[in-house]
């Protein structure tokens, strides 16, 4: 695996620019096309790994999507890591400046509102198509079901850390799973 | 002084290093996603560096680019702090500390994948993640649901990319323009009738 990583670098950095740029509303808008490119297209990892990682990353603090760090790390070490890292947050923190400057002369026009307003409606679709596509391939039966229909009670009703739960999570996967 | 920027001047000047240490800590102590609020808290409420409205603009214009809203905001704060120089100081200190862990986590992922026990307790992370995901989307879009036109467009982003399995770049342009179009001419509609 490491004796050609190094030529995965520009497939990193392009997939990974394609890949923040779908990020509208939340990072798992682009997850169907993050474990297309990933998983499918180029074969960096499983599905069961990126599922994992990416479950490992909702405990990370900060931004939500600092798991790919670790896909980088996976596929071509250090320098897999830093590309991810500059391809993902680089041109979409670019853009943030450029617009955000820009601003004052942007807010209020007929097509920036009607863009926001369309943008909240499709956000939410991507986002729940999103949470389908990781469902399935997370949910591996009926215990995992439970323990997410658990999470997903308690964080509606009540204002729990979900950094918890998720740790939680880990604990009743030890009991429940682990027998190997 | 206002190179060619009519904006990140208006702010107050503070230093980088002052900028990168408050994005550190936010960086590294806003567990459990809700990165917003410990923005909030910390710009507007603990250094006073933005007013509430001017934090409320900052998130419009996070959430209507691509990109993630805790980064977007972070970029768009510093810049406004002290131009160029800021905006990189501060996604640079809300980056660091998850960008360092899950570096480590990919390290060690790498070394024990054949551990059971590693993976027993990763599955059940995972469902724990779904659990969340779904919450805090619901959440999100909670006011979307009441609408007829905004259910419909959900469900068409949804139906097109978990049934029809079209890839989400064609599907957020595709949708994305059809509900330009609908949200504009309602917009555009509803403005002529006063």
């Amino acid at each position: 695996m490491a004796h050609d990583s190094m030529n995965e670098l520009p497939a990193l950095a392009r997939v990974f620019t394609c890949l923040s740029l779908l990020t509208v509303g939340g990072g798992m808008a682009a997850y169907p096309e993050l474990k297309a490119q990933t998983v499918d297209v180029h074969g960096w990892l499983t599905l069961q790994q990126l599922d994992y990682l990416y479950g490992v990353g909702q405990a990370a603090p900060g931004p939500n999507m600092m798991m790919i760090v670790s896909i980088g790390v996976l596929t071509a070490g250090f320098a897999g890591a830093l590309i991810v890292l500059l391809a993902f947050f680089g041109p979409t923190a670019l853009l943030a400046c450029v617009v955000g400057r820009l601003w004052t002369r942007l807010e209020g026009r007929p097509w920036t509102v009607a863009v926001q307003r369309a943008l909240l409606p499709v956000s939410i679709g991507l986002l729940l198509a999103g949470c389908f596509t990781f469902a399935k391939g997370a949910l591996t039966g009926w215990m995992t079901s439970i323990i997410a229909g658990m999470v997903f009670v308690i964080l509606l009703r009540t204002t729990m850390n979900p950094a918890f739960l998720v740790l939680a999570g880990a604990l009743i996967g030890i009991v429940a799973f682990g027998r190997g | 002084m206002a190179r060619g920027s009519n904006r990140a001047s208006d702010g107050p000047r503070v230093g980088v290093g002052r900028i990168f240490a408050a994005f550190l800590l936010i960086g590294a102590t806003s567990f459990g996603g809700g990165a917003i609020a410990y923005l909030r808290d910390t710009l507007v409420v603990k250094h006073r560096w933005v007013d509430d409205e001017t934090f409320l603009e900052l998130l419009a214009i996070g959430q209507t680019l691509p990109g993630l809203k805790a980064t977007n905001v972070a970029v768009l704060a510093g810049d406004r702090l002290r131009g160029a120089g800021g905006a990189v100081a501060a996604m640079a200190g809300v980056c660091l500390p998850g960008a360092v862990l899950m570096y480590i986590v990919g390290l060690v992922y790498q070394a024990e994948r054949q551990r059971p026990l590693l993976e027993a307790a990763l599955e059940g992370v995972a469902a724990a993640a779904v659990g969340l995901i779904l919450a805090t989307t619901l959440k999100l879009g909670r006011t979307s649901f009441s609408r007829i036109d905004d259910v419909a467009f959900i469900l068409l982003t949804v139906v097109c990319v978990n049934r029809l399995f079209i890839p989400v770049p064609y599907v957020l342009i595709g949708v994305g323009a059809l509900a330009v179009a609908w949200y504009g001419s309602a917009a555009a509609k509803w403005r002529t009738i006063p």
